[in-house]
């Protein structure tokens, strides 16, 4: 007997409730094909969920296999939880990137705090203790009231859950465009350290093992949000609001010591984070790499309510929720020690030997499917992209007030100083954090050890948008550059891929060569792709840029050689690579033109790694005191940057025409050392000092003092913040 | 000096605190909440962080968990009571100090590290430090404001119980306190984290002193008393 009313399997397939549940009818039929019958109402909702671009990847597979994943320090590449890499010392850094940006455009704090607490989960769903969180955050312009709701929600969410849950917010960066108008972006990164011998892996092995569920109850919380996640943003999208899920940190924070605790159990055979298709994708997942089946009481699972549905059990993301494998015989070992950590806990199901997952609700079976497929055999789509034309006219920006410019670009809240934001995260808890948030990459100490892990995240849209292969080579040269300023040896990255419709022929082609030359750079960088994540159908009220967010970390073998560096006035400032005049997708090319325009950029990747790992010498062996890479806005902005951040003046001269300040080419690096210092392909440009910052060039002189660009720098983002209209 | 570091399963710088101890020369271990003794130990650290998640006032629910009743009793029998931030809000919930924290008057979390004036060091946790001198402890909270009474507050000047303050005030707190003592001078709570600055690589060592002062507590506290 039926105890719930469901449509019935003719009611789904005459009234094609399977394309609500985002299944087409090409995939519907291989879902009939696979059952040999057409499929009920809990089984249509679970392929539709195991099958959206958030879990299947089926259209972004083929690009995601161009990346090399392996290499000397990998230890586990994708396809779990999250990337390990070695670091020496029996001991391993644990990484990845993961998107929240459908639930963070319409609810912005708990889309926000639950993609934190979801990429939390994945590290410590691998034996992790996370050390460090990162997130990469992309809004339309401040001007707008929306925007700033948005930022200050998602702001707040990300400090709600991390704050609480006790990992310090250690790097992160932030951009605003007009294209991301409605569609923020929310990308979340969390790094954590585990013992080689501690590696976990999400697997379901030995028949009749038990299931075991640990964490907040089942709620009717976040149905269907992995598809919901692969859909664009509409009008309607306010009406997806029940699709976010909701945080609960302090459960997280418990959640989180017993796992860590669960790890370090022998009888643990399996262990996976119920993200997005929560006990869907968890136990299937499982399941398949375990080669077993599985089978799941859910009468036995602990929900909130009574009358949750098998259906919305299984599609259900509530948060703070674990699903382990034990061996048969010590699950009331497990149980008895998440008691103590006053947890939710059950036993809810075992392997089994069918190479099914089978479904039971008081002795009702509800879904009876093939797990392999289920879980390997989602469609996969390979779409034709379009190049789009060249733009073969020439930029001239020399009969501009570049006065104005250099202002305006500083007082921007993508250039100007992110204090707003990052103090609003707990940056210190821990007691290991050597560097944080405010200037580059985060750097924290491997506790009880000299070594530490450098991390930094970053994209680059613009020259993404301009020239897709070039710029996606810039996305992960670009990350490189800011892991090498600590000093650390790049080791392996992660990325999140944010685009629009794949099924726009344009932005196929974005995705297929901005992948292709992420690629070719993680290849010549030495930085294998470990993990990473997809999140495609980005529209809004248009396409938002094509975003490729790379996260990526770096081994610091002895950090002591950090402490006491200080830059002060009378240290000379050099100028490392050349400058071209490369105003594709740049800065001063977006307040000028307000447009992009389509046109090459270059990158020499031998030279970036060479140049790279030149500086990184130098600032290990105490030759030079700092390293600053020029990214968006040019030289003229990092001089003001790193002017303001120190509070120092600076007297420099350039050899170069005014607009070439704002110029966007790759590679380059601002150097601050004693002087008199022989740099390859560097040139002593000026010295700090202590009043006044002054740049002189062929056409152009910048004059201010050391007072107005760090109150500009310093204000960008507060004064648009508490704009009253 | 054998040191419990009380652990709520909400608490997130219960390592710091007793990596803290630990460097500072003494020993430390970890006791949990649902303990209801600390006779075994010679002082008690309250660290910071979320002790039951928060979501109603902070430190309200750690004020009614059964190791409450244990740390009123090592104060009253004259050891060292530490609280730092969370710690901070839990002892004055459960009286053992006076006043209340509230939101911070930014409306939003506040992490940075600020400079802070030892405007007493004639207690047993200060005397390491000059009077007047300038230490830099990182501060990490939401609800740091301290908030008293104007009888509470005259009280606290006539007894030289303000020993810490902001020189730029983060939270809006009353008269720039960031810590104060019991009137014993046993019980000290304070928003900022010296256990988060023991190292100049991690930006501050101004922390360790405090620690140490606390491990030497008998001979110190005799000197001072």
């Amino acid at each position: 007997m039926i105890t719930f009313t469901e449509p019935t399997e003719q009611d789904i397939l005459n009234e094609k409730l399977y394309a609500d549940m985002g299944l087409t009818d090409s995939e519907y039929d291989k879902v009939v094909e696979i059952l040999g019958r057409q499929p009920n109402y809990t089984e249509t909702g679970i392929f539709s969920v195991m099958w959206s671009e958030h879990c299947s990847y089926k259209h972004s597979k083929p690009f995601l296999k161009q990346f090399p994943t392996t290499g000397d320090r990998v230890l586990m590449g994708p396809g779990e939880g999250a990337g390990v890499v070695d670091i020496g010392d029996n001991q391993a850094v644990v990484f990845k990137v993961e998107s929240h940006n459908h639930p963070s455009a319409v609810e912005p704090y708990q889309g926000a705090a639950t993609g934190v607490g979801g990429i939390i989960r994945d590290i410590v769903s691998i034996g992790a203790r996370p050390i460090g969180l990162l997130n990469s955050l992309r809004f339309g312009e401040l001007s707008e009231s929306n925007n700033r709701r948005l930022l200050r929600g998602v702001v707040a969410g990300i400090g709600g859950y991390g704050n609480c849950i006790g990992i310090p917010t250690v790097s992160g960066e932030v951009e605003f465009d007009p294209s991301y108008d409605g569609n923020p972006l929310v990308n979340a990164m969390c790094v954590g350290t585990i013992d080689h011998d501690k590696i976990q892996k999400g697997t379901a092995k030995g028949i009749g093992n038990k299931v075991i569920y640990v964490g907040l109850k089942t709620g009717r919380d976040g149905i269907h949000g992995a598809t919901f996640a692969s859909e664009e943003l509409t009008d309607e999208s306010e009406s997806k609001r029940p699709s976010v899920q909701i945080g609960d940190p302090f459960t997280g924070k418990k959640l989180m010591e017993a796992t860590l605790d669960a790890i370090r159990q022998p009888e643990l055979v399996g262990i996976q984070d119920m993200g997005a298709a929560g006990l869907t994708s968890s136990s299937a997942e499982m399941a398949a790499k375990g080669e077993s089946g599985i089978a799941l009481h859910l009468d036995q699972v602990p929900v909130r309510e009574e009358g949750i549905t098998p259906y919305e059990m299984m599609l259900s993301e509530t948060q703070e929720r674990m699903l382990l494998v034990v061996e048969a015989g010590s699950e009331d070992k497990f149980l008895d020690m998440f008691e103590g950590y006053e947890l939710d806990a059950a036993v809810i199901g075992e392997v089994t030997d069918t190479d099914h997952l089978e479904l039971f609700f008081h002795d009702e079976k509800y879904a009876d499917i093939p797990v392999q497929p289920l879980s390997d055999e989602a469609p996969v789509y390979i779409l034709e992209g379009e190049a789009p034309a060249q733009d073969e006219t020439t930029y001239s920006y020399s009969d501009q007030d570049l006065n104005k410019v250099f202002d305006a670009l500083i007082g921007h809240p993508t250039h100007g100083s992110k204090r707003y934001i990052y103090e609003q995260y707990d940056n210190q808890v821990g007691a290991n954090t050597v560097q944080k948030s405010g200037f580059g990459a985060g750097v924290v100490r491997v506790e009880g050890t000299d070594k530490a892990i450098a991390m930094a995240i970053d994209g680059k849209s613009r020259y993404v948008y301009a020239d897709p292969l070039n710029g996606g080579k810039e996305a992960v040269a670009q990350t490189f550059r800011s892991i090498i300023s600590t000093g650390a040896l790049p080791l392996a990255m992660t990325d999140c891929l944010n685009y629009g419709s794949p099924e726009k022929p344009e932005i196929y082609h974005q995705l297929e060569a901005s992948t292709r030359g992420m690629a070719e750079a993680c290849e010549m960088l030495s930085t294998p792709v470990v993990s990473g994540n997809v999140s495609l159908y980005n529209e809004s009220k248009g396409t938002i840029l094509p975003t490729p967010v790379i996260g990526m970390v770096g081994l610091i073998e002895d950090v002591n050689f950090m402490a006491g560096i200080e830059i002060s006035a009378g240290d000379a400032v050099y100028l490392v690579g050349e400058t071209t005049k490369s105003f594709a997708g740049s800065q001063i090319e977006k307040l000028i033109d307000n447009d992009i325009r389509k046109q090459t950029r270059d990158i020499d990747l031998e030279l970036e790694y060479a140049r790279g790992m030149d500086l990184r010498g130098r600032l290990i062996n105490g030759e030079v005191k700092k390293i600053a890479p020029v990214g968006r806005g040019g030289i003229a902005i990092k001089l003001a940057q790193l002017s303001a951040f120190h509070h120092l003046g600076m007297k420099v001269e350039i050899d170069l025409d005014g607009e070439d300040l704002f110029a966007e080419n790759a590679s380059r690096y601002i150097v601050i050392a004693p002087a008199g210092l022989d740099i390859r392909d560097g040139k002593e440009i000026g010295r700090l000092t202590d009043e006044g910052f002054h740049i002189g060039t062929h056409d152009l002189t910048i004059d201010r003092s050391i007072d107005a660009i760090s109150n500009t720098w310093e204000g960008a983002i507060p004064q648009c913040m508490t704009s009253t209209d | 000096m054998k040191f419990a570091v009380v652990k709520f399963p909400g608490s997130n710088c219960d390592r710091d605190m007793l990596n803290a101890a630990i460097k500072a020369g003494g020993e430390a271990e970890y006791v949990d909440y649902r303990e209801t003794s600390l006779e075994a130990y010679d002082g008690v650290l309250i660290p910071g962080g979320f002790s039951f998640g928060d979501y109603l006032r902070s430190g309200a629910m750690a004020s009614v968990s059964p190791i409450t009743r244990a740390i009123k009793e090592a104060a009253a029998a004259g050891k060292p009571v530490l609280g730092v931030c969370n710690g901070f809000q839990i002892l004055t919930e459960i009286g053992l100090l006076p006043g209340a924290l509230i939101f911070n008057d930014t409306h939003t979390f506040i992490s940075r590290n600020e400079v802070l004036t030892i405007t007493n060091n004639e207690t047993a946790f200060t005397s390491g430090y000059e009077k007047g001198e300038a230490v830099t402890f990182p501060v990490a909270h939401g609800e740091g404001h301290y908030y008293c009474d104007d009888e509470t507050y005259d009280t606290l000047v006539e007894n030289d119980r303000i020993v810490l303050t902001y020189n730029d005030n983060p939270n809006g707190s009353r008269a720039d306190i960031a810590g104060i003592v019991n009137e014993a001078g046993n019980v000290f709570g304070l928003m900022p984290h010296p256990e988060r600055a023991l190292e100049t690589l991690l930006g501050s060592d101004d922390g360790l002193r405090l620690f140490e002062k606390m491990n030497a507590w008998e001979a110190n506290h005799d000197h001072i008393h």
